[in-house]
């Protein structure tokens, strides 16, 4: 490890940031895979960097503008109507393609305008590194709002994902269990765009709880899981991309979006090798 | 607008538009939209990594969409689908980030791999464009029949022997293709919008595949033109207004879908 790694205020700001992000990731991911929403996690992002890098041009913080952005986005999808956007769905991958062509607006004026030349790498791949501690509250307090959304629905998000007969059944509000669910994706999508960018926070979000998912069938201790891989995968990431610094004849630090997604895949990938152990005992395979 | 050195521009958009309409209709008939979205972003990493070794950006985009459409289909196998396209789109997209951060381009250059750039197309990449293009007309040709029963009546296609994994991988690689070659006018992350937009838009007017196709076409044909038509007069990014116009499109066709709903056809 590179001398200075914990002494360095930036590398700090990112660790701590980076797991109170990965925490809300890991357990929202577990519900968000369940439930068969990647595509919508990942189509949220994408929304968000609209706000992100509207930000920019409107002089606010990066952070509101994300979770703006985010919240706005998850009610237009309940009003269209969630059950549909699982990827096949058509209507949401024109609404988010609309997003995205304004985020390459509002990036093209951030640049031109703003003079923000580096809007574009920072709203899309994100800099931990650049993050202000000022934020820490703030993203403190974001992340209870979605873990606490989770923890009050957790018995009825568990029961709509599994099976929403079942749901129907036992009368419960699936509809308030949806969009609440949506909120705290939101919530959690959006804050780890600010952390890895917005075109890579469904790594985060995804990654983990696929990963988790795979070794263990019971909910609770998978979302346990996908939080340790995830605080782990960031903090990896972390310190790779800070010790990346002396390789290769040195001068250049990787970049800390990149260290994260590649140990979050690889998590993943590894998890592979326990799934034909579980496969044999079980047929749900994940 | 119609000078000299906007003479490649128009010819590879239009190549490339009716592709992304050909390609884009089996794309929304299949449901494929995460998969139409993911490897345009593979196809951005390939080139900002080609660009690094001082490679062919086109070179570098088609082996880095080709791989990943041979990741999804191969992960997709063992793992569930959408989670793997999920991922396999995060991790090509951070080593796009990796590469553009070891290179030494200017952040102008990543916004037009990303979004398009209709002036950056010069007459050293019209013929692999082309070439591509024509490619990839002759692999949706070619399949045309095994393709459309596969994606309409999987079970039947299933017992006249056509593999469903044989056709995914098929159909993976001609997306892939069709990616390579229009990331550097569209963009990467743009080239969704067309082809999802006006195939999607077609299929509202026609349920019938000999004339959605041709309409599809059309559209997308109609997108691009008026995109670069309203980029080079305002000075905004071609991919804004490509999706624009393809969500307008989308609407008008959802519109008059409902309008004539005595049809009982299904809808996209």
């Amino acid at each position: 490890m590179s001398v200075g790694f914990f002494q360095s205020q930036p590398v700090l700001t990112a660790l701590i940031v980076g797991a109170l992000v990965s925490i809300v990731s890991g357990l929202v991911g577990v519900f968000t895979v369940l439930r068969r929403q990647s595509f919508a996690g990942h189509a949220l992002a994408d929304l968000g960097a609209v706000g992100g890098s509207a930000a920019f041009l409107l002089g606010i913080s990066q952070l509101w503008g994300f979770v703006g952005a985010g919240i706005l986005a998850a009610g237009l999808m309940e009003v269209v109507g969630i059950k549909r956007v699982q990827g096949r769905d058509v209507a949401t991958g024109i609404i988010f393609g609309l997003g995205l062509g304004f985020t390459a607006l509002f990036l093209y004026w951030d640049t031109t305008i703003k003079n923000a030349s580096n809007a574009a790498i920072s709203v899309l791949f994100g800099s931990l590194f650049v993050i202000d501690s000022s934020v820490i509250p703030l993203v403190l307090a974001l992340s209870a709002v979605a873990v606490a959304i989770i923890v009050i629905v957790y018995r009825w998000l568990l029961i709509d994902s599994l099976n929403q007969d079942l749901a129907a059944v036992r009368h419960i509000p699936v509809r308030l269990v949806g969009i609440l669910f949506l909120v705290a994706l939101a919530l959690a999508v959006e804050l780890s765009a600010l952390t890895i960018g917005a075109v890579l926070s469904t790594a985060l979000l995804i990654g983990p709880a696929a990963a988790a998912l795979r070794l263990t069938k019971r909910v609770g201790v998978a979302a346990v899981i996908a939080m340790a891989i995830a605080v782990g995968s960031t903090w990896l990431g972390i310190l790779i991309s800070f010790d990346s610094y002396a390789w290769f004849g040195g001068g250049h630090n990787w970049p800390v979006s990149f260290c994260i997604v590649a140990v979050v895949f690889i998590a993943y990938l590894l998890s592979g090798i326990a799934l034909p152990v579980r496969a044999r005992r079980a047929r749900l395979v994940l | 607008m119609f000078s000299d050195f906007m003479t490649n521009t128009w010819i590879t958009a239009s190549v490339v538009a009716i592709i992304a309409g050909g390609v884009g209709f089996f794309v929304v008939l299949r449901g494929s939209s995460f998969l139409a979205h993911a490897l345009p972003h593979g196809a951005f990493a390939g080139a900002a990594g080609a660009t690094l070794i001082g490679m062919d950006p086109i070179l570098g985009m088609g082996i880095f969409a080709v791989g990943g459409a041979l990741a999804v289909t191969t992960l997709g196998r063992r793992g569930r689908s959408d989670v793997v396209i999920a991922l396999s789109l995060v991790v090509m997209l951070a080593f796009g980030a990796l590469f553009l951060s070891l290179g030494s381009q200017y952040s102008s250059e990543v916004f037009a791999l990303l979004f398009g750039q209709i002036l950056g197309v010069s007459s050293a990449e019209v013929l692999p464009i082309v070439v591509l293009g024509a490619l990839s007309a002759v692999a949706i040709i070619t399949g045309y029949r095994p393709l459309l029963l596969s994606s309409v009546l999987p079970e039947m296609a299933a017992a006249r022997g056509i593999s469903t994994y044989a056709i995914d991988v098929y159909f993976a690689l001609v997306v892939a293709l069709a990616t390579a070659m229009s990331v550097p006018v569209v963009g990467a992350l743009l080239m969704f919008s067309l082809m999802v937009g006006p195939p999607a838009a077609a299929r509202s007017f026609f349920a019938d595949p000999l004339r959605a196709i041709p309409l599809s076409i059309g559209f997308a044909l109609v997108t691009v033109w008026i995109a670069i038509a309203a980029s080079y007069q305002s000075n905004l990014p071609v991919g804004f207004f490509v999706t624009l116009v393809s969500a307008v499109l989308y609407g008008i066709g959802r519109g008059w879908f409902a309008l004539s709903s005595r049809r009982i056809t299904v809808a996209a």
